[in-house]
């Protein structure tokens, strides 16, 4: 089992594609007026600025895609913006909600 | 921008696992904006007992003693209208569990519906009933998650604790065709004393099913466990092994299982807190029907349970009705609780346990060291631990058959 590792323990790049995996599910809760990702036993509520992360993570975007869209928007240091976004995608990845899209076979 | 993600860990509805220790309070983050029900937000999980059928005869069975009949259980359309009421007034997931849930043929039906009203859907199995095409049904009818009970690592050990012949094999099978479906896989094992000297080699197996979580869920002790806890009831020094291991695995394979732990809490010296609280953030709804604040809340007598073939709608149960007021809060507790710093961390443990062990469900829980009870308790489960006492009353409709002796048994293990 262990020659194939698994997506969830992702490495999150600039050159990542990220994408939810079908069992972490992005939606407006209507009833408590937030967003949440449900997942196994679990439901995280993600902040604005995550759920517009998550919104842009399509499994086409680069996460260097994704930055590019942010700096422009806000006007603010790529650096730093990289830097925010990678740590919560990873974060996320480490939980196991987040995959990538897979390459197109060559 | 850094915690930009608050983990919500939701009340663990599984049905072996009463009253997870694990369940973190889910109201601070996402019941900030009040819901339908006003003081008592909506659960944000609620476990759909759809039948107490189950092929399994596991002693530790957290259904009651008192089992639902098939001709009790809510019918198809009436399933399908607790579902969408729940999705409407806020709830977020769907524990499909039992009993063992495939026994409906109309689970795929179900949770097909309940993809359709837009509930996260997770399958609570024993396994045992699945075959490959039922499996990848419920996967294209939206199934978001499966948990699978295991009662061993090996079937020798299994499938006496389950009663069950092959059940084991047949676990294995479906916890592989469910990675190979890509869902997610939730590995249960429910241990006790005659089988957590398989603990590690159990981890083992769930990194070797690429299991994504295992719950470690030690039995605890009402309806059918309490009957057997003789037979059941860890000791010390198992217990102490097991935190060692678990907390050694939990290090060892970070980022590769994620390892919940629910100690028993004859041994914690304070009571784990039940339910989140009972009537705080948990329901679930039993085969026919009634809306229970666990499920084993039926086993305390003197309390009406509503149905969801009341006139009453879910929402109006959960805020109103006597059953889940009753316990509700702070204000119901005796002392010791009452003028405990611990009452608004614990909510005064299990009431379920209460009333099991000391005949009154206001009682605090005797697992408590502060309980009148607790010593005693304790003293009792010590020394049953060490009794020898192995032979197991198996669950069933029948109100439990006694495990065959050591000759028969070792037949049943045989396969003859």
């Amino acid at each position: 089992m262990t020659e194939q590792p698994r997506n969830r323990r992702m490495e999150v790049s600039e050159a990542s594609k990220p994408i939810l995996p079908r069992h972490a599910r992005l939606k407006f809760d209507e009833t408590r007026q937030v967003w949440v990702i449900l997942a196994p036993e679990r439901v995280l509520a993600p902040d604005e600025i995550a759920v517009e992360i998550l919104q842009l993570c399509d499994g086409a975007r680069s996460v260097a895609d994704i930055v590019e869209l942010l700096t422009a928007k806000y006007n603010a240091p790529r650096a730093d913006i990289v830097t925010d976004v990678i740590a919560m995608l990873q974060d996320l990845a480490d939980k196991g909600f987040l995959t990538q899209a897979r390459e197109a076979a060559p | 921008m850094s915690r930009l993600i608050q983990d919500a860990a939701i009340t663990d509805a599984s049905p072996v696992v009463q009253d997870s220790p694990v369940v973190q309070d889910s109201l601070a983050v996402l019941e900030r904006t009040r819901s339908t029900a006003e003081t008592y937000g909506i659960p944000l999980a609620v476990l759909a007992e759809l039948t107490h059928r189950c092929p399994l005869q596991c002693p530790y069975c957290s259904n009651p003693v008192e089992l639902d009949r098939t001709n009790s259980e809510l019918t198809t359309d009436e399933w399908k209208k607790v579902l969408s009421e729940l999705a409407e007034i806020g709830v977020l997931q769907i524990h499909f569990s039992g009993g063992e849930p495939a026994a409906r043929k109309d689970l795929v039906e179900l949770v097909q519906h309940a993809t359709d009203v837009g509930l996260y859907s997770n399958l609570i199995t024993s396994a045992v009933l699945l075959t490959r095409d039922r499996l990848a049904a419920l996967a294209d009818a939206g199934l978001c998650h499966v948990q699978i009970s295991f009662q061993g690592n090996e079937p020798v050990v299994a499938d006496r604790v389950g009663g069950y012949r092959g059940g084991h094999a047949k676990k294995l099978d479906v916890a592989r065709w469910t990675r190979a479906l890509d869902l997610p896989l939730t590995v249960n094992a429910v241990m006790h004393r005659q089988n957590l000297h398989q603990l590690a080699d159990i981890i083992q197996m769930a990194v070797d099913l690429d299991a994504d979580r295992l719950e470690v869920a030690n039995v605890q002790y009402y309806g059918w466990a309490l009957k057997n806890r003789a037979a059941l009831m860890p000791t010390i020094e198992q217990i102490d092994d097991t935190t060692r291991i678990v907390e050694d695995a939990r290090m060892r394979l970070k980022g590769v299982l994620d390892i919940d732990f629910v100690v028993p809490d004859y041994y914690a010296l304070r009571p784990k807190k039940c339910m989140g609280g009972w009537g705080r953030q948990f329901f679930n709804i039993s085969p026919a029907g009634k809306v229970l604040p666990c499920h084993a809340a039926e086993t305390i007598t003197g309390l009406d349970f509503e149905s969801v073939r009341s006139n009453h709608s879910i929402a109006w149960i959960w805020q109103n009705s006597e059953a889940f007021n009753r316990y509700r809060g702070t204000g119901w507790m005796p002392e010791p609780c009452q003028s405990c710093a611990f009452k608004e961390i614990d909510f005064g443990g299990c009431r379920c346990q209460a009333f099991a062990l000391t005949g009154d469900a206001g009682n605090t829980d005797p697992a408590c060291t502060l309980s009148p009870h607790h010593a005693e308790i304790f003293k009792v489960a010590e020394a049953e631990s060490s009794a020898g006492a192995d032979r197991f009353l198996y669950r069933n409709f029948k109100g439990g058959t006694l495990e065959p002796q050591d000759e028969a048994r070792q037949d049943i293990s045989n396969g003859r």
